[in-house]
């Protein structure tokens, strides 16, 4: 019997969180110093420093812009404080999160310097994490749920029992009108059919198959060997020979039910419940950040040969299916699941172990990429700035 | 004790699901989507989660997993061997 409940953040926009964090978001690099400041002095808020922010321009300042509201507006973060050099930015995107009702204060560094930023953005951070500390869980339904799932360092295992164990609890949490993504596009080289075919409609399969196509050109417009790329050589080492073998195992992550609804822009958030698949890099720290930044509040990551990636506001989950890993890298797996190797359990069975750390986790248990101190914050790009 | 795992019923390898098999073992496999059980004899050592063939194959000839192909024999291969980027390349890139 798999729980249905747990315990969360209820959002001021209704929107359902797992964690509570208090966000100090830099606009740009530049910014970076003044806000791990205000963190070094504010005990408990949560700086993300990142390498952007300027001079970005066209649909790459877009999605610049859609990922630093979005990450702000997660329901995992409770409230924000948005540090930038000037006020235009800094005003755009602390708008933009604070549309979601949460509390929300905005600084910029041109006219004040870091240190007067530090000493005013810091007693905002201080009032704004005393204030989420107050906030208590209440009982939701695995329903409000939005859950992302990508997998990394993929081995032949990944396609045997880990991406299908995660499989089963999307099959399970689509039953039950909860939300879910997948993406990472070029990974389904070779799977792009069957991932068409598993479209509600033959509009979403047209589209996919577009965003496909511009993915595959773009690769191959570069000229590059791929080989030794995709598959990288963890996959390689642990016995994935082709791009095709890969995607195939890695598209067993979307159940064998549920049907995608649409296809989301990268960190575009989902129009309604169901499963979307979104247009994401296949690099787990960029991938993760897009779906952070759409509102996933949880994320499922089956790993074969070890992967190590987290998030700073999303709980990252790892589930393997090869022993070794299990053993060799045991710090880093939430979920064992090579017991299918050896049919000790069922498909079935493996996806209840998973489906109970996900609630656990959503009820605050750490992951171990929490517990490790991993915060990969990666923005995507598009193109160089301007 | 299972040595490898088929995941469909046209498959033309299996995956090796123990830490290592020694050349001339012979092997139990399960296939996944038929749920009987497969035999074969690994003609030379094979890594935990590589591939053994389970046939024959001519080059250029798909190789076939999840009952897809997932590339091409670039010699041929032949029934027990470890089947690789010696042996097989993607036909995408």
């Amino acid at each position: 019997m798999r729980a249905e409940t747990f315990r969360g953040y209820r959002r001021p926009d209704g929107r359902v969180g797992v964690r509570n964090h208090v966000v100090i978001l830099p606009v740009d690099d530049i910014s970076n110093a003044a806000a791990e400041a205000v963190a070094r002095v504010i005990h408990g808020v949560l700086p993300l420093p990142h390498a952007y922010g300027r001079l970005q321009f066209g649909e790459d300042l877009e999605l610049f812009f859609r990922t630093m509201i979005g990450t702000g507006a997660n329901p995992n973060v409770a409230a924000c404080v948005v540090i930038g050099i000037e006020p235009n930015w800094t005003r755009r995107i602390a708008e933009g999160i604070a549309r979601t009702g949460k509390p929300v204060e905005a600084f910029w560094i041109e006219g004040y310097g870091d240190l007067r930023t530090v000493e005013r953005a810091g007693r905002a951070a201080q009032r704004l994490l005393q204030q989420a500390s107050e906030l208590v869980r209440e009982p939701c339904q695995v329903r409000e749920l939005y859950v992302s799932a990508k997998c990394g360092e993929s081995d032949t295992t990944t396609g045997l029992a880990s991406c299908p164990a995660v499989g089963e609890v999307f099959d399970h949490l689509d039953s039950l009108g909860a939300t879910m993504s997948f993406g990472e596009t070029s990974e389904l080289t070779g799977a792009e059919d069957i991932c068409a075919a598993r479209a509600a409609t033959c509009e979403v399969a047209e589209e996919f198959r577009r965003v496909f196509r511009a993915c595959n050109d773009f690769i191959l417009a570069q000229g590059a060997d791929l080989l030794g790329s995709q598959p990288t050589e963890g996959n390689i080492r642990g016995g994935l020979t082709t791009i095709e073998e890969k995607a195939l195992g890695n598209l067993q992550k979307i159940g064998r039910r549920c049907r995608f609804v649409g296809c989301l822009r990268p960190a575009e958030s989902p129009r309604g419940p169901g499963l979307w698949f979104m247009d994401t890099s296949s690099a787990a720290a960029e991938a993760v950040t897009l779906w952070a930044a759409s509102g996933a509040v949880v994320h499922l990551f089956p790993t074969g040969q070890g992967n190590t990636i987290g998030n700073p506001i999303v709980p990252v989950i790892k589930i393997t299916g090869n022993p070794s890993t299990a053993r060799s890298m045991g710090e880093h797996i939430d979920v064992d699941v090579s017991g299918l190797l050896q049919r000790e359990y069922t498909l079935e069975e493996a996806g209840d172990r998973v489906w109970e750390m996900m609630i656990r986790v959503c009820d605050g248990r750490l992951t171990c990429a929490e517990t490790l101190g991993h915060r990969e914050f990666v923005l995507t790009r598009l193109y160089r700035s301007a | 004790m299972i040595h490898f795992v088929v995941h469909g019923r046209s498959d033309t390898v299996g995956v090796i699901v123990t830490e290592q098999v020694a050349a001339g073992e012979r092997l139990s496999g399960w296939n996944l989507e038929t749920g009987e059980s497969v035999e074969a004899v690994a003609a030379q050592p094979i890594p935990l989660g590589h591939k053994i063939a389970l046939r024959r194959m001519a080059p250029g000839e798909a190789v076939i997993k999840y009952n897809m192909p997932i590339g091409k024999a670039t010699c041929e291969i032949a029934p027990g061997e470890h089947v690789h980027t010696h042996n097989l390349r993607s036909a995408r890139w």
